[in-house]
């Protein structure tokens, strides 16, 4: 893939041929930087490369305060309905990912009983109706919806592990229920939230079937752009150089995770 | 003066009644112990005390208020669990810190009562470790640390020591009363181990199936037991089946199968057919060769049947003219020998009229 991305794209798409003859080699290597100086040339590529961080930070965020309660929900539920709770965070997976995408379709679109209740509500307020469907929006929700349950199941193993005896020695100490989650579980979860972190960050930045199918003409994100130029341009190097970006943003986003995660691993 | 007064309390899980209608009064600055088997309910009245648990009835007054509608971190008492529930994810000075952090101190306060507690403890070195980082024993001092710091009315202590190897235990239990009396904090200390809570305690309450069966400083208990189990839990005791034939003033004369008539001191409440057991601890009884003279109305003759030899003392197995067995404990002062009889010698068995005493059944 690196070595793809220093080269220059054939007629008919795909890759020009390598200049093999001896004689033409001294003049030309057959590699260039071309499509790194097309990438930093123009602003949109690094918009829609900032674009899709904003939607995989977003998409973190939401499934860590969604996620938080109903995982320390489970972990302090007795044992044996644990089990069957975690089984129902896991039953999406049973149906394929791209009909769950296609249902959120039906479930946003415009003659929806949700799309419905909105615009009649906001009807009443005397604001113009919205659409949900093929917005920042319906990809926001359909993100969350699908990479919930990554962000669920370490958090839930993290606190499932917690000694509840560090609660009540927090409590014979004369910590209140806020200092108690504050001070104990709180401190004790990141490891978890760290790695639900990087199950959710990681695969959301690099996502193009959900802002395909839910997102208008202007939510393209990286995902979007690679897979446009390999399948669709056929400009396999200038794809290649999308696709070496994305991973070093990738790597470098993991690097900062677990160099956050390290101090609190100490004790894991 | 009474700090914490516990009032006919009561708590059932379900049918099963762990604590029994139980009353005690802990003065204040004392180190009280509540002794007994595993089960029995002294970890139940321990959280109940601390605010983890609501007895079904009865009342736990602090200095005359009644706090069971007190929340844990409301009362101003603190525990030492077991398994000592130090934060992993906090250091030691942060642990030892903690409970002044909640109660809203500043910084620097708290920086300087950790200071000085760590000293206390002698782990100036070992404020920036982590837990897991420490030995037992240092753990443990960390959370003595951290149940006094903030000055608590009293300090309830489930086990402490319970994890501890044979060695740190001891010298830990000396560690112990030192801080208390340094600390000038009443103690409520719950053990199964009766040389710790003989060694540790101003006063001793022993439970058993939910109920206080006595309550007396550690001599007394030892020295006087109130019932049969009292007796038989606190150290060892021989016990032989007797009935009383004669009540006097002063003096019980109780009939022993196979031994005669035997006299004790009086006792409370005893009446004649009483039937019970003679009862008498094994450094008590006193066993000379057969050739020595004869110096004393209550004495038997008994034959060796086995030894136990554990460095310090000697236990012999003596079997009286009646064929039952009792223990005999000698301290091993001459050096090289292990033991003074053989099995099969036979010996004169004594002991004082005053060491013996009748436990009624």
């Amino acid at each position: 893939m690196i070595l793809t991305s220093f080269r220059l794209p054939g007629e008919f798409g795909g890759l020009a041929p390598l200049y093999i003859l001896p004689d033409k080699a001294n003049t030309d290597s057959g590699l260039t930087i071309e499509t790194y100086q097309f990438f930093f040339s123009d602003f949109i590529y690094v918009e829609v490369f900032l674009k899709s961080f904003a939607v995989a930070i977003f998409t973190t965020i939401i499934c860590i305060t969604l996620a938080y309660p109903l995982a320390l929900l489970i972990a302090r539920s007795p044992r044996k309905f644990r089990n069957l709770m975690i089984m129902l965070v896991v039953l999406p997976f049973a149906s394929n990912f791209l009909i769950r995408i296609y249902a959120w379709m039906i479930i946003l679109g415009p003659e929806s009983a949700l799309s419905h209740i909105i615009n009649s509500t906001l009807a009443f307020f005397d604001i113009a109706p919205v659409t949900l469907l093929f917005s920042p929006f319906a990809v926001l929700i359909a993100m969350i919806y699908v990479h919930l349950p990554f962000m669920i199941l370490p958090l839930y193993t993290n606190l499932e592990k917690h000694d509840p005896i560090l609660l009540d020695a927090a409590q014979d100490l004369g910590a209140n229920a806020w200092q108690r989650f504050w001070y104990v579980t709180w401190p004790q979860s990141l490891p978890g939230i760290f790695s639900g972190s990087a199950l959710v960050f990681v695969p959301v930045l690099g996502m193009f079937a959900i802002p395909d199918i839910l997102g208008g003409t202007g939510d393209i994100m990286i995902g979007n752009l690679i897979k446009d130029q390999f399948l669709g341009t056929r400009d396999w190097p200038f794809g290649a150089t999308l696709s070496i970006m994305l991973t070093l943003a990738v790597l470098s986003i993991t690097g900062l995770f677990s160099w956050f995660a390290r101090p609190a691993g100490k004790f894991a | 003066m009474v700090l914490i007064e516990i009032r006919n309390v009561t708590k059932r899980f379900g049918d099963f009644i762990a604590v029994d209608n139980v009353s005690i009064e802990i003065k204040a600055g004392e180190f009280f112990t509540i002794l007994g088997p595993s089960g029995c309910g002294k970890t139940t009245l321990l959280r109940m005390i601390a605010g983890f648990d609501a007895p079904d009835s009865g009342q736990i007054l602090l200095e005359g208020k009644d706090i069971i509608d007190v929340p844990p971190e409301k009362r101003p008492f603190h525990t030492v669990f077991q398994s000592y529930a130090l934060f992993p994810h906090m250091t030691v000075a942060d642990n030892i810190g903690f409970p002044l952090k909640m109660a809203g101190k500043a910084r620097h306060e708290i920086m300087t009562l950790v200071t000085k507690a760590l000293e206390e403890v002698e782990l100036s070195q070992f404020g920036n470790r982590y837990p897991h980082e420490l030995s037992g024993g240092q753990k443990q001092r960390v959370a003595f640390a951290r149940g006094l710091i903030n000055q608590p009315r009293l300090l309830l202590l489930d086990e402490p020591l319970g994890a501890l190897d044979e060695k740190l235990r001891e010298n830990m239990q000396r560690e112990l009363i030192n801080l208390q009396a340094e600390a000038g904090v009443t103690f409520i200390y719950i053990t199964h181990a009766q040389n710790e809570a003989l060694a540790l305690s101003h006063r001793i309450a022993i439970m058993n199936r939910g109920k206080i069966e006595q309550v007396d400083e550690p001599a007394r208990i030892y020295n006087f037991p109130m019932n049969r189990f009292v007796a038989d839990f606190i150290g060892k005791i021989n016990m032989l089946d007797a009935s009383v034939i004669e009540v006097s003033t002063f003096h019980l004369k109780l009939r022993v199968a196979g031994l005669g008539e035997i006299t004790v001191p009086a006792k409370a409440c005893i009446k004649i057919n009483d039937q019970g057991v003679l009862a008498v601890r094994p450094e008590q009884i006193r066993i000379a060769p057969e050739t020595s003279e004869i110096h004393s109305e209550l004495q038997f003759m008994g034959k060796i049947k086995g030894f136990f030899y554990i460095g310090d003392v000697t236990t012999y197995n003596i079997e009286l003219p009646n064929n039952t067995w009792i223990e005999a404990l000698l301290p091993n002062s001459e050096p090289g020998h292990a033991k003074l009889f053989d099995i099969g010698d036979t010996v004169v068995v004594s002991w004082q009229e005053q060491s013996a005493q009748f436990l009624p059944n």
